[in-house]
């Protein structure tokens, strides 16, 4: 007998109508026509003032996409994508100009609003600082539509704009850092990032900075039939700290919509980077119509001599993810963490884990992951972790539990470990169950009902990770862990 | 899967394509028998040899080793045939048992005991006899293994090898070896089967060693154990070849309603080795044991594979394996266990260990579990290290040599695995074979 009947019972009733940020915003946008060809390439360059080499940069992308074909070895499935009946470039109307708040259209800051990003800077009030304040980078489609807490951030000598807005003002730093952990033809969803990625943020601090803030970026798709392709580049020069968070969301639609995101993360010598993602895409209704298509390249280079770089993630939407967000253990003792809870349910599916590539002599590296399914959902944990013959002292422990919610959906668990030194100690341990019996009985006997039992074991089995989140990152996941197993937990 | 096209076709694999062309007018068996070899024949057309961008053979590319083919020997005489199972060595020398021979891919009815055998319950048929009249039923594979090159392989051109049936009930007084010996004189290719019967309520012991071969060698056999209801079955396969010898070994287990199997499987000889297991449930409360250690040392590649099927519910299977490397040398081990949907309250527990004892040691892993059933209790766990500096040194401390105390402890780490067999004429020739390794460095 499977854990609660009820729960079960739910499970197939589930409306993925619980997914709360589905509105679209009806706003004048600015796109270039359907399709991909050198001239929309163009268009997109030309639209971000951006200089020559970084158009030829895209062309050769391009050029070098159109040769390559999609990988089939992920355990997804779905329709061929016509990479010609999408939109690359779309923007809202008013974004473009001088970004101050007060040019920014109000439909926009309402859209904002109601998904809970405050772009308003709070004003200081009598000398009582808010806590937590976070720097956001907001944007949408295909543009950043304002950036927050600007000039507070300068003061400390942290840059924060969107990518654009870098390639113009420090074009030396983008083009020292660009492609440097991601290469143009690292795969094709990032070969075809690079041609054609509209905004995303960038971020430098510099030697010896721990930045004073949250820094966050928020992604929304709007528009119909549009792809996003964002680029995030991050840079924690000597010994500077940075926490940056990302969040997204689109609206509910009946098409599927494409997201192939790029993100690198450099950490130089002693410098640590922290990047955390809530990822809450559309996930398609409960039959499997619609939902984004997320397939994000992320990888950050621990380039420096004790560097260390750690990714959180927590993935409740999309209806199909495939993401991967590495480490590079190049410096000496560098340290990778990778800590993720990915929830599935209704027809999503998730092939999501991590890669931690130890190079350099006494790295060390720790994987959590945490993946719960439920619905008639697919959820696949696939990683690797590799030791080079000169890695010496290389150290990784690897944990991966599944959590299975009902008898229709899968969870799949594909490690790879490979080690070419002698003195590398890797660690490697999975378990796949559903909730015990006994766990159950334990809990009601005490009064819980069976969904508040559900609740609090599930909440107990991922905890490991949501600790790693930062405090407002935490809240917002476990609510969003609840939401997505609505039906099956409660 | 992902099946990237095939770029250019190898020597080897004309080589494989003329001896097919010279050959299959000649292999035995009826109309459905040569249709299976063509379609066999027509997919290694379309993929080659298995390489490194097809995911089961990331690890072993067997296109990269195979570098020419042998041809396949002539029938030998029973002289001739005892000479070079002589010249290969016996491996469980004192022990008593029944003995069953191939050599060179041909079985030598001559040379095995099949009278006392008879006499027990269990018969023994040349596999180029029994295909005439069982016909194709015999190359029929689990669903997990069908696609499967090595075995696809075999297939096209298997034209010996035997069949063993074992009565319902029978209860085998003494082990069976079936020994599967290679000439050394001169590289040859082999492609034996070797179709295991075993009757409802019947235990047997099945010993089943790979010896002898040669620089060029290229052995690729397959074991096929179809286990009725209540049988229990114990297989151990060691394969010892001579180290140019290019090895591939499958066994396929089919386990019918309780059920018992241990299977336990040594890599320790040849050049290339890949041994691969693939466990299918068809019947409920039925139970494997999967075992295996591998010792590699030189420019040895050594690979154990595994697929464990869970297609029915209330079955449970355990897996342990444990590797040892040394020098250059390339251990990789690959498991899977699958839970089809349904197939609730099952019971899966893999582990695998690796024992890296130089620098340039090279360990690939790679546990799998693709689970789609939710009332089942799954792990795996994989570990990958050096000899733990603090053991030597408690032994050390207690007046032990360095060097022994290295070999006790890398007898007790693969002694771990050899022990789960619990068959005692199994545990001595397997510790054995582990000492003779370790004193073959000194």
């Amino acid at each position: 007998m499977p854990a609660v009947q009820e729960t079960i019972d739910r499970v197939r009733s589930i409306d993925v109508d619980q997914y709360k940020y589905g509105f679209f915003t009806d706003i004048e946008s600015d796109k270039a026509p359907k399709g991909l060809n050198e001239d929309i390439i163009r268009f997109i360059s030309a639209k971000k003032d951006e200089p020559e080499w970084m158009l030829e940069w895209r062309l050769d992308a391009y050029r070098r996409w159109l040769t390559m074909t999609e990988p089939t070895w992920a355990r997804v499935e779905y329709p061929p994508i016509d990479f010609n009946d999408i939109y690359y470039y779309s923007a809202p109307k008013t974004a473009a100009g001088p970004k101050s708040l007060d040019e920014v259209d109000p439909e926009l800051l309402e859209t904002y609003e109601k998904l809970g990003i405050p772009l308003r800077e709070q004003e200081i009030l009598a000398g009582v600082e808010p806590k937590n304040r976070v720097a956001v980078d907001a944007v949408f489609d295909s543009v950043s539509v304002v950036t927050t807490f600007k000039e507070e951030l300068k003061k400390a000598g942290v840059i924060f704009c969107s990518i654009s807005e870098a390639m113009r003002e420090h074009p030396e730093l983008v083009r020292k850092y660009l492609g440097t952990v991601v290469p143009v033809t690292d795969n094709f969803y990032a070969t075809l990032n690079s041609a054609v990625f509209t905004d995303g943020s960038f971020v430098y601090v510099p030697e010896g900075v721990r930045c004073p803030m949250e820094l966050s970026t928020y992604f929304r798709i709007n528009e119909q039939n549009t792809g996003q392709f964002e680029r995030t580049l991050i840079i924690a020069d000597k010994g500077a700290y940075v926490s940056y968070l990302e969040g997204c969301t689109a609206p509910q639609r009946d098409e599927n919509q494409l997201h192939a995101a790029v993100v690198e993360l450099i950490a130089l010598d002693d410098a640590e980077i922290k990047y955390s993602t809530v990822q809450n895409w559309y996930p398609g209704d409960s039959e499997g119509k619609g939902g984004i298509y997320n397939f994000v390249t992320k990888r950050g280079d621990c380039r420096g001599k004790n560097s260390k770089i750690s990714w959180t993630q927590v993935e409740t939407g999309s209806a199909i993810t495939w993401k991967y967000p590495s480490c590079i253990l190049r410096g000496d003792n560098s340290r990778g963490e990778f800590y993720s809870i990915a929830v599935s349910n209704g027809c999503q599916q998730i092939d999501s884990g991590t890669k931690m590539m130890h190079l350099g002599k006494n790295t060390s590296s720790r994987i959590i992951s945490k993946g719960i399914s439920a619905g008639r959902s697919q959820n696949t944990y696939r990683g690797l972790v590799s030791a080079h013959r000169k890695a010496s002292n290389a150290r990784n422990f690897t944990q991966c539990d599944s959590l299975l919610i009902g008898q229709d959906c899968g969870a799949h668990t594909v490690p790879y470990i490979e080690s070419k030194n002698a003195t590398a100690v890797f660690e490697h341990e999975a378990t796949t169950s559903k909730i015990s019996d006994d766990q159950m009985f334990y809990c009601q006997q005490r009064g819980l009902s069976g969904e508040e039992a559900v609740a609090l074991i599930v909440n107990g089995f991922v905890k490991d990770v949501i600790q790693q989140l930062p405090m407002e990152f935490a809240v917002e996941a476990q609510k969003l862990i609840s939401i997505s197993l609505e039906g099956s937990v409660g | 899967m992902n099946m990237e096209p095939r770029g250019m076709e190898t020597h080897a694999e004309t080589e494989i394509a003329e001896l097919f062309d010279k050959l299959h007018q000649d292999l035995p068996g009826a109309t459905d028998v040569s249709r299976s070899r063509e379609a066999a024949f027509a997919a290694f057309r379309q993929n080659g040899l298995p390489h490194r961008r097809v995911e089961d053979w990331k690890y072993s590319d067997l296109r990269n080793r195979l570098k020419s083919v042998p041809g396949f020997a002539a029938r030998r005489d029973d002289t001739a045939a005892a000479a070079i199972l002589a010249a290969a060595g016996d491996v469980y020398g004192a022990v008593d048992r029944y003995r069953l021979v191939i050599v060179d891919g041909q079985f030598h009815a001559g040379l095995s005991d099949l009278t006392a055998l008879a006499a027990e319950g269990a018969v023994v048929r040349p596999l180029a006899e029994a295909l005439a009249d069982e016909g194709a039923e015999l190359f029929e594979v689990p669903e997990i293994a069908a696609d499967n090159a090595a075995v696809g392989l075999n297939a096209i051109f298997c034209a010996d090898g035997l069949v063993l049936t074992i009565a319902d009930k029978a209860r085998l007084s003494k082990p069976v070896e079936i020994v599967h010996a290679l000439s050394g004189d001169a590289p040859v290719s082999t492609a034996e089967r070797v179709v295991v019967k075993a009757g409802a309520g019947s235990e047997v012991t099945l010993l089943e060693t790979f010896v002898g071969g040669t620089e060029g060698s290229f052995a690729n056999s397959v074991s096929d154990f179809r286990v009725a209801s209540g049988a229990k079955l114990v297989a151990a396969r060691l394969q010892t070849e001579a180290a140019g010898t290019t090895h591939v070994g499958t066994a396929l287990v089919t386990q019918a309603e309780d059920s018992a199997v241990k299977l336990i499987g040594a890599g320790i000889g040849a050049g290339f080795a890949r041994h691969q297991s693939f466990v299918r449930f068809a019947g409920e409360n039925a139970r494997a044991d999967l075992l295996g250690i591998t010792m590699v040392r030189g420019g040895q590649h050594v690979d154990q594979t595994l697929v464990v099927d869970h297609a029915v519910p209330h079955c449970d299977s355990r897996e342990l394996f444990k590797t040892v490397v040394d020098d250059d040398a390339k251990g990789v081990f690959q498991g899977k266990i699958i839970v089809r949907p349904h197939a609730q309250k099952t019971d899966g527990q893999m582990m695998t260990q690796s024992l890296l004892l130089s620098e340039h040691a090279d360990m690939a892993l790679k546990p799998e579990l693709e689970i789609f059933a939710d009332d089942v209790q799954c792990a795996h766990g994989a570990t990958s290290g050096q000899i733990d500096e603090d053991l030597l040194f408690y032994l050390r401390a207690r007046g032990i040599p360095e060097a022994e105390a290295r070999t006790l402890l890398v007898l007790a780490f693969l002694s771990e695995a050899v022990e789960e067999i619990g068959d005692e004429v199994v545990v001595e020739a397997f510790e054995e074979r582990i000492r003779s390794w370790l004193s073959a460095k000194e």
